[in-house]
């Protein structure tokens, strides 16, 4: 009996269906996890995603043929059953699960196993093979509670504001910028977001994320008419030239890698903030445990040492080869 | 520990010089005295021998994780510091106890004596009580090494921001070997006691480097002298003792026992600052360096080392004399004066004057400089004839006017992995020259480039690489770099049989297919003429 699931050049294929799963090249259907670019491609014939992943797909690859499914509901394509289930990663973020020959396997997609206000939590789904990303899969990755965190950046805002300096803070611009927004005290003074980061907060907004009030940033907004800001960039547009109207400012950047120093103080931040929307080391281990599954494939991250460590805790574990290493400082890497 | 641990926070998370001074002088006016000396000790290098090796730290750590060795050591090259690795991966504190710095050091002097298995509990029984931010610096503790982006100067202006003595006479206090073991805060920066006075090397003036020496006005003003390849070292004779310190600080007086006989000759209360060479006698000239290099692994010289490669000081500068502290002296004068000494010393006395090089003009030091290989010289020193002797790195007076590097062409054919900073970017490489038609492995490189080719090369590494080994990865022989160094010496331990000095990465050519980059006998023909 063929795989529920294969490994191509063009990613994961279903057989059964004749569907791929975030196709990596043009492929006639495509079941798109979530709206990141490197998980939802353009150029494919048909997409199918999940309600709330569709908006920010739309957004980011314009005019496609796209159909959605809510959460939970069975959907057959060929011999296949399909569902979307709640990743955690960022809104609509999913999970696929596809059932075929009385067989179930489960793509992770990116996943992380708090809640963070935002997003639906994840949702661990029983099956036979679950195909896990571990972009965070070594012991040294642990994440703090979440509340801890935004009160650490609380903190610093406070500090900036007192000092008379703006606050400028990186987060990738779809995910990570609203999850801040949902979870610092918004109240405390006025909150700009960059175009890119103000675009998916509509795009968001429109699908019923509450985020508190942003203004955009654009190229006549001065420091001076907005004292003791924060604002919200993605990280390419951290040392833009528009920093240089805003006065003195203090820089801090929020993702997971910043958990170690070599990169913190690579990015020459004056904070970096410990805050992944992937899952950390008990995350995978502990979600990994919850889906029942025998056999385990690792992809996007650590995967060869993953999979080495998986087999030594009892599992059948392999790696899905893409060919290229992901790592720490690459824009694209959360 | 906890007041430490921020201020090693405060240090580590800025690059900003003046935010560390301040965050140091904090640390100095409110810390405990014998924390505060321990603080100074160690941001300044002075860190005890480590009470355990990398290899067992890791494998407690790993045990006390309930995580397989292999995982912990797959981890490290990721954070690129064992000591931040094993601080991520410890379960959470069981109890939260407070010590001092100081008493941490004490503590870990109680370990030196222990049987594995009782260092092993004792450990780990001190990070069950340690929160997570302190557990950090007790690992540096433990491994050695402090490197937060503070000099030596840092230190010293934080010292005098905290105790209002001015920066040269403390940076003058904070030389030599000292340990928080044989002095006390109060003794060493407060009272500056006479007897630790007496071996007490002064703080080295350093030069800034020069492009062209046009914009330095008239040629009669400077003083230009040979740049020697050597150690840079201080030789004090005081209460009748001979003291020869090098530039790290380092009190090398018994691996030199060649100038044991100088004790004789020099009058006490002298200090001369020179270069330390490994000399050829028949020749008149320094041997190369890597005839030196052998003699400064070992803390005894056998007789043959000493008759191979015969040390001898080539001074530069009197800084003290019948003494006098002679620092604020114009240079001519110090000269002058290290002339005469210098000239009543019997021909046999291995120190001698590095000589003064005349030139009329810019262009004529120039030429000079072209043959400073020749001299088995790095380029030339000009000094401003009028100039003090400065304490640390002073710019205006003193500069150093290197040879241009020697350069090849080489492929690139492995990547690996830096460490700290660096720990996620392939950053270190392995070069090699076509022999025929197989690429010979001659040298590693891994600084020159900008941080943005290091992430272009890193992703090219991530994609292509063809094998791992470890951290290691062979990729294919396609970028080609200019390769620049010093110099090129046979050596039969390399593949290639040569081995260079300071190679370094100058620019990627990627203007060059791999199949035009130098050739092995391209390199011996560099070694006939400058080995």
């Amino acid at each position: 009996m063929a795989p529920v699931l294969s490994f191509t050049g063009r990613g994961l294929y279903c057989p059964a269906g004749d569907f791929h799963i975030d196709p990596l090249r043009p492929v006639d259907r495509a079941l798109i996890t979530h709206g990141h670019a490197d998980h939802a491609r353009p150029g494919h014939g048909a997409y199918l995603a999940s309600e709330g992943a569709a908006p920010a797909i739309r957004h980011r690859l314009g005019d496609i043929r796209i159909e959605t499914l809510p959460f939970g509901t069975r959907h057959r394509i060929g011999d296949a059953t399909v569902s979307f289930h709640p990743a955690g990663h960022l809104p609509g973020s999913a999970q696929i699960r596809v059932e075929a020959g009385g067989e179930v396997w489960v793509v992770s997609g990116d996943y992380k196993t708090g809640a963070d206000g935002l997003s639906e939590p994840f949702e661990p789904v029983r099956c036979h093979a679950f195909i896990t990303e571990c972009t965070f899969g070594l012991p040294v990755f642990r994440w703090r509670p979440q509340a801890e965190v935004m009160a650490e950046i609380d903190a610093w805002w406070a500090e900036n504001r007192a000092a008379g300096r703006v606050t400028v803070l990186g987060a990738y611009s779809l995910g990570k910028a609203q999850r801040l927004l949902a979870g610092i005290d918004a109240t405390a003074g006025p909150v700009l977001a960059h175009g890119a980061v103000e675009a998916m907060n509509a795009v968001l907004r429109a699908q019923g994320c509450r985020l508190p009030e942003t203004l955009p940033l654009t190229p006549e907004t001065r420091g001076r008419d907005h004292p003791g800001a924060l604002v919200i960039v993605p990280p390419s547009a951290m040392d833009g030239a528009w920093t240089r109207r805003m006065g003195p400012v203090s820089t801090g950047f929020a993702s997971g890698w910043m958990q170690l120093r070599g990169v913190r103080r690579r990015r020459s931040m004056d904070r970096g903030f410990v805050l992944s929307d992937h899952a950390d080391w008990d995350g995978l281990n502990s979600a990994i445990r919850a889906t029942g599954a025998e056999r385990v494939f690792a992809t996007h991250g650590y995967t060869e040492v993953f999979r080495r460590w998986l087999e030594s805790q009892g599992y059948d574990a392999a790696v899905v080869e893409h060919g290229a290493e992901r790592g720490a400082g690459l824009e694209d890497g959360e | 520990m906890k007041r430490f641990a921020r201020l090693f926070d405060a240090l580590d998370r800025t690059t900003r010089t003046s935010a560390k001074t301040a965050a140091l002088a904090a640390y100095l006016g409110e810390a405990p005295e014998e924390d505060r000396l321990w603080a100074i000790a160690l941001l300044s290098g002075r860190r005890p021998k480590r009470a355990v090796t990398a290899g067992k730290l890791r494998d407690w750590a790993a045990e006390h994780a309930g995580l397989p060795a292999w995982l912990v050591e797959e981890s490290y090259p990721v954070v690129g510091d064992l000591a931040e690795t094993i601080a991520l991966i410890l379960p959470p504190p069981q109890r939260s106890e407070e010590r001092s710095l100081s008493g941490w050091m004490a503590w870990l002097e109680t370990l030196r004596p222990l049987e594995d298995e009782a260092r092993k509990a004792a450990i780990r029984e001190a990070w069950d009580g340690l929160p997570a931010t302190d557990r950090l610096v007790f690992n540096k503790l433990l491994t050695g090494g402090f490197r937060v982006g503070v000099s030596q100067k840092l230190v010293t202006r934080a010292l005098a921001q905290a105790t209002g003595i001015e920066e040269p006479r403390l940076a003058h206090r904070l030389m030599g070997d000292w340990t928080p073991a044989t002095t006390t805060y109060d003794r060493l920066i407060l009272e500056d006691d006479p007897q630790d006075r007496l071996s007490r090397p002064y703080p080295f003036c350093l030069a800034h480097p020069l492009e062209e020496p046009g914009a330095l006005g008239l040629p009669g003003d400077w003083l230009a002298e040979w740049k020697w390849d050597g150690i840079r070292g201080q030789m004090i004779r005081r209460g009748g003792e001979l003291y020869l310190w090098s530039r790290g600080e380092e009190l090398v007086t018994a691996r030199f026992p060649d100038f044991a006989p100088l004790l004789d000759h020099l009058p006490d209360g002298t200090v001369i600052d020179g270069e330390i060479l490994a000399w050829d006698s028949a020749a008149q000239r320094p041997l190369p360096f890597a005839q030196l290099q052998k003699r400064l692994g070992r803390k005894t010289v056998p007789k043959k080392l000493l008759a191979e490669a015969p040390a001898r000081l080539l001074a530069y500068d009197l800084l003290e004399a019948g003494g006098r502290d002679l620092r604020e002296r114009p240079l001519a004068e110090r000269r002058d004066r290290l002339a005469a000494l210098l000239g009543g010393l019997p021909p046999e006395v291995p120190l001698g004057p590095s000589p003064a090089l005349g030139f009329d003009s810019w262009e004529a030091l120039e030429d000079l400089r072209a043959t400073a290989r020749e001299r088995r010289a790095e380029g030339l020193m000009l000094k401003r004839a009028g100039s003090p002797y400065h304490a640390g790195r002073k710019r205006g007076d003193w500069w150093k006017w290197k040879l241009d590097p020697l350069t090849v062409d080489a492929v690139m054919i492995y990547a690996q992995a830096g460490h700290g900073r660096r720990a996620t970017l392939y950053t270190d490489f392995t070069f090699a020259v076509w022999d025929g038609d197989a690429l010979v492995p001659f040298a590693k490189a891994y600084s020159g480039l900008s941080d943005a080719e290091f992430a272009e090369i890193t992703r090219w590494v991530r994609q292509n690489a063809l094998q791992r080994f470890g951290p290691v990865r062979q990729v294919p022989p396609q970028h080609v770099f200019e390769i620049a160094f010093e110099g090129i010496q046979e050596s039969p331990r390399h593949k290639s049989g040569i081995a260079l000095r300071f190679p370094r990465m100058l620019r990627w050519r990627r203007d060059k297919p791999a199949a035009e980059a130098n050739t092995l006998a391209d390199l011996q023909a560099l070694l006939r003429r400058h080995g």
